[in-house]
């Protein structure tokens, strides 16, 4: 059962991978990297984020050390990110989004869907 | 000082350090703290023993996962820290870890690590986790290996040898932009736990990060620490020993000795150096120096604990 629940788990997590490749490969090429952050040097850059309802934010860990994104109210988690590992968040309701690092709390951030 | 005198001191700093690691070794007699070398230690067999015999020896931050420049063989380093503990004259009765046991909570990196720990010839462990270990929203993969002691709350008290222990955990209640939260519940469970205990009982008291500020920007302390220590100062003899920022630091308040131990996987910048906590490399050769862990003992005369910390150099 629990096998199961997870393997499908895990084919959504694949599908919507597959998804977000396939609708942001190719992103317009009037705003490349809107949704993605990079996490460097212990800071989200940006800090702060705008994208409209829909959008799939990556968070991309470029740090020797592993970080967390971790909503305020417990919207999304990531694992543990080490080095070059990555995390996706699809947005679908207007409002804001306050994150943190789990691991560095002062690591704070916020997406803005509107 | 002049430059005949600095180098003497650096050459005899330079001895100390060729003896025994680049360890110093702190009796605590009355609440007062005494620095004595370990090379002094070392030569004069009596002020060894006065040091007492081993309780328990900390090991700290093994970061079972890791495998950046700043130490490609975590693995390598907490063997050579097990055969130090291992291969002291007298072993201790417990062995203390305060957390960081893994670097990313995977359960691959618990299980090596839990392998690897039972090599070490003293059995009996107790933990209290980090925040590498609680990376998953459900703590399951500490709780499920480490969280019988405490029914998964990750606080619990025990005794030995007249010393009462208290293990807290204070990386799960983060606030954002904040430090790490020891929370209203678990400080009513110390309040109950610590009521009734006579003032000369030594106490020893363990987390991960460190429960006195060091440095606040980087995270490095517990917001309601105060909360904790005014229902320590009553103890004759209070010791309060974390990890979290693989260095010593240590500091006397009183009554209460604050000590964090090295890491046995990479040493990480002083408070402030840099863009932030992560590991730092040094040279190969220099690794060795910055690692390994810390030994503490009862001194019979006054009863108190003893501290010293030894790398693996």
């Amino acid at each position: 059962m629990t096998t199961g629940r997870l393997r499908s788990l895990r084919n959504t997590v694949g599908v919507a991978m597959l998804c977000w490749f396939a609708a942001c490969g190719p992103t317009p090429a009037e705003s490349p990297d809107q949704t993605k952050i990079v996490v460097k040097n212990f800071m989200f850059v940006p800090m702060s984020l705008t994208v409209k309802p829909g959008s799939t934010v990556t968070w991309a860990n470029m740090d020797d050390e592993p970080h967390t994104v971790v909503s305020n109210t417990g919207l999304f988690r990531s694992g543990a990110m080490d080095t070059n590992e990555s995390f996706s968040f699809k947005f679908d309701k207007p409002g804001t989004y306050p994150f943190t690092c789990s691991i560095h709390p002062r690591m704070v951030g916020i997406i803005v869907v509107q | 000082m002049s430059d005949e005198k600095l180098l003497q001191s650096r050459r005899s700093a330079l001895k100390c350090m060729a003896f025994g690691g680049a360890g110093t070794l702190f009796a605590l007699a009355g609440g007062v703290f005494t620095p004595i070398e370990l090379a002094v230690a070392a030569a004069d067999k009596q002020s060894a023993a006065r040091l007492g015999k081993p309780l328990f020896v900390q090991i700290s931050d093994t970061h079972i996962g890791f495998n950046k420049d700043a130490n490609p063989d975590v693995n390598a380093t907490l063997t050579q820290s097990i055969d130090l503990v291992n291969g002291m004259p007298e072993q201790p009765a417990l062995i203390i870890h305060t957390g960081d046991i893994t670097h990313l909570s995977k359960a691959a990196e618990f299980d090596l690590a839990q392998q690897m720990f039972s090599r070490l010839r003293t059995t009996e462990m107790h933990t209290v986790p980090g925040e590498h270990d609680t990376t998953d929203a459900t703590v399951r993969e500490y709780f499920n290996r480490f969280g019988k002691a405490s029914d998964n709350k990750g606080y619990y008290s025990f005794d030995h040898a007249g010393v009462h222990f208290v293990a807290l955990i204070n990386v799960l209640q983060f606030k954002p932009g904040g430090l790490g939260t020891l929370g209203t519940e678990q400080l009513a469970w110390v309040a109950a736990d610590l009521k009734g205990r006579s003032n000369s009982t030594p106490i020893v008291v363990f987390a991960h990060m460190p429960l006195w500020t060091i440095y606040e920007p980087w995270g490095w302390g517990t917001g309601d620490s105060e909360q904790l220590m005014s229902q320590l100062r009553r103890f004759g003899s209070v010791t309060v020993l974390n990890g979290h920022i693989h260095q010593i630091v240590q500091k006397v308040e009183g009554n209460v000795t604050f000590h964090t131990a090295r890491s046995t996987a990479y040493p990480q910048p002083t408070a402030g150096t840099g863009p932030g906590p992560g590991p730092l490399k040094v040279p190969t050769d220099q690794l060795p120096n910055m690692l390994g862990v810390t030994r503490v003992s009862v001194v019979k005369h006054p009863r108190s604990l003893a501290l010293s910390d030894t790398t693996i150099a």
